[in-house]
């Protein structure tokens, strides 16, 4: 092939001999990453002599060239050497970028190469760290909401869980550098807990073709990655304060680096943010205060060929929920939904009481790796994740200041990956994986578990390979194979056990019996296969046809079996199902993608059919003697997700662009044939940026968000007698609220204080008109308003 | 070769932590939920104390489980006749049950019981205790039955009501308790 190509560029090069050769080609050599101009590129004609180097604005002059078209190498020390095909009409300019990797950390290069390419068959997303830190004083979920396709689940402000394509909890994968979080994310009041500080680069892949992290992603992948550290001797830093009017709080972050030319590297980082109550357009929300700390260190050896890194991280969050969304039974929620206003609200105040979530997640991981001759790069990773959740509620007595929820989640992981990355053609990732985890559900509350004690084993492996037809085709395939083993002791109440015919079925798991309750141990194994079949297809200059088939099965999580009583942060009774079997997912995703100065766009429709797809769903009311309650009941069906996530963006002019974005998703319950619970509703993002980077880098941006109402929606309406008006009450857990409208402004300014050091002052307001909305997607939103105006001041300091 | 002590390396220190794992074989011990009400038991004992008293009481054994609380009433009432009314709230998933009056007594200025009186009974209820700052909790009151009538009393606890208020309406706060029983007076 390669003599091949020798041969024409010689035959190409002969005939041109005889052309008018006096043209010349000029242009500059540029960082694909930030754009930086880079120094010392040496440009090669191929089957010439001719070679250039840039100079120290980065730009370079080939002369004598004939109107032909050249092969071009383009070579640096720390960069991936690259061919360029130039067509020489006349005096040409042409620029080329240089994927400026290798002066990076060669950790973080394999990580940073693994993650460019997480799959090449799909379109990623990504948000890079001078976006990440506008969102530093919001959360994960805040940030990601910024991609098309990516909606959250809230419960308040400070809980923010991504949405994926309509698709959320267990079936979002996040990846905390390298890590696979296990952080009990089955709950929808579960945020991700991660420290959005602490990253440097968001990545996320709509589905699970990224095969290398996990096979159960059936909405997709998010992937978090640690600022970079380039070798060489360096210090630097930074620290940013903020002041957040709604909540009237601060927030503190900061940054130190320190890294050497011989490899070594540290960096630490810690935030901390506080809040109190925060406050719709109208009225406080009361119970909504956040305190939030933070802390992570990273430090390393590096050489091109073999490395060792540390990572651990702390995240300690502990937020309010709502006062007055925690209620009693049906009674109290027809109350609620009936008010315009909350039922309780108190005086500002910063303490955070009853209910509320206090959490903690540390985070450690260890990877070392090895390049082995030429072949590619082995590495092994030993990772440790204990997570503490507590929740409190509104009890008496002497329980009062005892939490009702006490889950300590414990999980080991060892892994080793291989991946060659010698030939360009070819690509080959494989690895094992195998984890440990135990769950701990503290009896001291004197609650019964909501989640049981278990211990579950994990086994993995995959393999994916990917290969250039030609120039213009990437074909890329892949599988893996998961094992779960799950040993698990519940404790079931002896009057669920036997209404739900357990006894006859499952007589073998019992324990003993203890009292009103049964003590049980269910094994549970499954076996997970999940694949993926992808091609993206190079056309014309800018466009690229990306087309993705994957296979996804997920392992039923220990709420959607287990569960079995009442669920007081939700006021219904859960009721799982022993006997549920994995999920299988089928997507398909098509993109169109157009990367042209002038005007670029995305185009993503996709279609997701999840077999087994487990959904809750209320099916009774329940008497008891705190009144009743709704009984909401996990229940496995045909689900089918499509949608369609637009990107555009539209420079007028070289200081001012037009950003766009659409989403659309529909889901349905194949089975029943009605639509899904909690879809996103349609929205329509458009933004205008102006930025000037002649002056101080001024950017000011303005942004239009609506979102539409939901109208396609279960009805899960019930009615429920109430005795003091003597009259049958619907609770309307069903309508959607109306369409909203939000204005976002953002702007920030740079100012040089001395050589080394910026001083950067950005200023924020969200919900510019302080609309007052609900959103669909707010477990909130039956009992009070969403957020109202917020201004952020943000003053940042490089060194 | 390197490789081969790598990955062995990696290997045995997979087994090491996966064996080691393995260590527990104790079952863990049950909850019994302190703070539930399982029981509720009121009775009416009349002034006259000629005639007897009437007993209302739900049980709820199973708490949130798919049991429905068991409703018993004693009798019925007589006509133009008062009781006095007292309210007795108990944990019976213990043994011996726990009283858990003492509890609301405790706290008595976050709790608060209503009467709903409806399907035209001809009764009437007041108050008949205070909390420190003089506002009702309920667990004792007064009932008046006047005419020969049937119908319903609702009894609701609420936890932290706003206190005072003018009933259910104004109170706020959330369920604790909500329990109906038909009674008659003859």
């Amino acid at each position: 092939m390669r003599h091949y190509a020798l041969l024409v560029l010689l035959f190409s090069s002969i005939t041109s001999l005889s052309q008018n050769c006096d043209n010349t080609l000029t242009g500059k050599v540029t960082d694909i990453h930030d754009g930086q101009m880079l120094v010392g590129v040496t440009l090669t004609i191929a089957n010439t002599e001719q070679s250039v180097q840039t100079g120290l604005d980065g730009t370079f002059t080939f002369s004598n060239l004939c109107n032909d078209t050249y092969y071009i190498q383009v070579s640096h020390p720390y960069c991936l050497t690259k061919g360029f095909r130039v067509r020489i009409s006349g005096d040409t300019n042409k620029s080329f970028k240089l994927e400026h990797h290798i002066e990076e950390l060669n950790q973080i290069t394999i990580e940073g190469k693994a993650y460019s390419n997480k799959s090449k068959t799909v379109l990623e997303s990504s948000i890079n760290n001078e976006e990440l830190e506008r969102f530093s004083t919001g959360t994960l979920g805040n940030a990601l909401n910024s991609l098309s396709g990516v909606s959250s689940l809230n419960t308040g402000n400070g809980v923010v869980k991504p949405i994926i394509n309509g698709l959320h909890s267990s079936r979002v994968v996040i990846m905390n550098n390298g890590v696979r979080m296990e952080d009990q994310r089955w709950g929808a009041e579960h945020a991700p807990n991660i420290d959005i500080n602490s990253a440097g680069n968001l990545t996320l892949i709509k589905g699970a073709a990224a095969l290398q992290y996990s096979g159960d992603a059936t909405g997709g992948i998010i992937i978090v990655e640690a600022p970079r550290i380039a070798v060489k001797d360096t210090l630097f830093g930074k620290t940013s304060i903020s002041g957040i009017s709604n909540g009237r709080g601060i927030s503190i972050n900061s940054r130190i680096t320190k890294s050497n030319l011989n490899g070594w590297y540290t960096s630490i980082q810690g935030s901390l943010k506080r809040t109190g109550d925060t406050e719709a357009s109208n009225y406080l929300l009361s119970n909504t205060g956040v305190f939030e700390q933070n802390a992570s260190i990273k430090f390393g050896f590096n050489r091109f060929d073999y490395g060792i890194e540390a990572y651990y991280s702390i995240f300690k969050n502990q937020l309010g929920i709502l006062r007055a969304s925690h209620l009693g039974g049906a009674g109290d929620q027809v109350r609620g939904i009936a008010s315009p206003i909350p039922l309780i609200i108190n005086d500002f105040s910063y303490d955070i009481g009853a209910p509320r979530q206090d959490v903690t997640h540390h985070l450690g991981r260890v990877i070392g790796y090895k390049e082995l001759n030429r072949r590619g790069k082995l590495s092994f990773q030993y990772d440790y994740q204990k997570n503490n959740r507590l929740e409190y509620d509104i009890r008496r007595g002497d329980d009062r200041n005892k939490a009702h929820t006490d889950l300590e989640l414990i999980t080991h992981t060892l892994q080793t990956n291989f991946e060659t990355n010698k030939s360009n053609a070819h690509h080959i990732k494989t690895g094992i994986i195998g984890r440990y985890q135990k769950n701990y559900p503290d009896p001291g509350t004197g609650i019964r578990r909501i989640i049981p004690d278990y211990t579950k084993y994990d086994l993995g492996a995959y393999a994916m390979f990917d290969t250039n037809i030609n120039e213009s085709l990437i074909i890329e395939i892949g599988g893996r194979f998961d094992y779960t083993h799950m040993n698990v002791y519940k404790f079931y109440r002896t009057s669920f056990w036997e209404s739900r015919n357990y006894d006859s079925l499952f007589p073998e798991i019992v324990v003993e019996e203890i009292g009103a309750q049964i003590l049980t141990q269910p094994k549970l194994n499954y076996y997970n296969s999940s694949a993926t079949l992808g091609a993206t297809y190079s056309f014309k200059d800018n466009y690229k046809l990306f087309f993705n088939y994957s296979l996804a099965s997920r392992a039923p999580n220990p709420s959607e079996l287990f569960s079995e009583g009442l669920h007081h942060s939700a006021s219904r009774i859960e009721l799982g199902d022993l006997r549920f079997n994995s999920e299988v997912g089928h997507k398909f995703a098509l993109t169109l993608q157009n990367n042209n100065k002038n005007f670029s766009f995305s185009m993503q429709p996709y279609i997701n059919t999840i077999n087994d797809f487990i959904v809750i769903e209320p099916v009774d009311v329940r008497q008891t003697i705190r009144g009743n309650f709704q009984v909401w009941e996990y229940r496995q069906t045909n689900a089918q997700l499509i949608g369609v996530d637009i990107d555009a963006s539209y420079p007028i002019n070289e200081k001012l662009k037009l950003n766009h974005q659409f989403s659309l998703v529909k889901g349905y319950d194949r089975s029943k044939d009605e639509p899904l619970i909690n879809m996103p509703p349609a929205n329509f993002k458009n933004e205008i940026v102006y930025k000037n980077s002649e002056y101080n880098n001024l950017r000011i941006s303005l942004q239009s968000a609506y979102v539409f109402r939901q109208n396609e929606f279960p009805n899960n309406n019930f009615e429920v007698y109430i005795p003091q008006t003597e009259t049958n009450e619907i609770v309307d857990f069903s309508t959607p609220p109306n369409a909203y409208h939000l204005l976002n402004f953002n702007s920030s300014i740079d100012f040089k204080t001395s050589n080394k050091t910026a001083l950067i002052v950005g200023l924020e307001i969200s919900n510019l008109l302080n609309t007052s909305y609900r959103n669909y997607l707010s477990r909130m939103r039956f009992y009070a308003d969403d957020l109202g105006r917020n201004f952020l001041l943000t003053f940042k300091l490089n060194y | 070769m390197k490789t081969i002590k790598f990955l062995s390396t990696a290997i045995f220190a997979s087994a090491l932590i996966f064996s080691c794992s393995s260590d527990d074989d104790s079952t863990p011990e049950p909850v019994l939920e302190e703070e539930v009400i399982t029981t509720m038991t009121i009775t009416l004992q009349p002034f006259d104390d000629q005639i007897s008293s009437v007993i209302l009481q739900t049980q709820d054994l199973d708490g949130d489980g798919p049991e429905i609380p068991v409703v018993t009433v004693s009798g019925n009432l007589l006509e133009n006749k008062m009781y006095y009314g007292s309210i007795v709230l108990l944990n019976e998933t213990e043994d011996p049950a726990e009283n858990m009056t003492l509890e609301i007594e405790e706290e008595s200025l976050e709790h608060q019981f209503f009467y709903t009186i409806e399907n035209g009974l001809d009764a009437i209820t007041e108050y008949n205790d205070v909390d420190p700052n003089l506002n009702p909790i309920g667990l004792d009151f007064v009932l008046t039955a006047n005419a020969v009538s049937s119908g319903s009393i609702t009894f609701t606890l609420r936890h932290e009501p706003t206190k005072p208020n003018t009933g259910l309406e104004d109170a706020g706060g959330e369920t604790d308790i909500e329990a109906t029983f038909e009674l008659s007076i003859q």
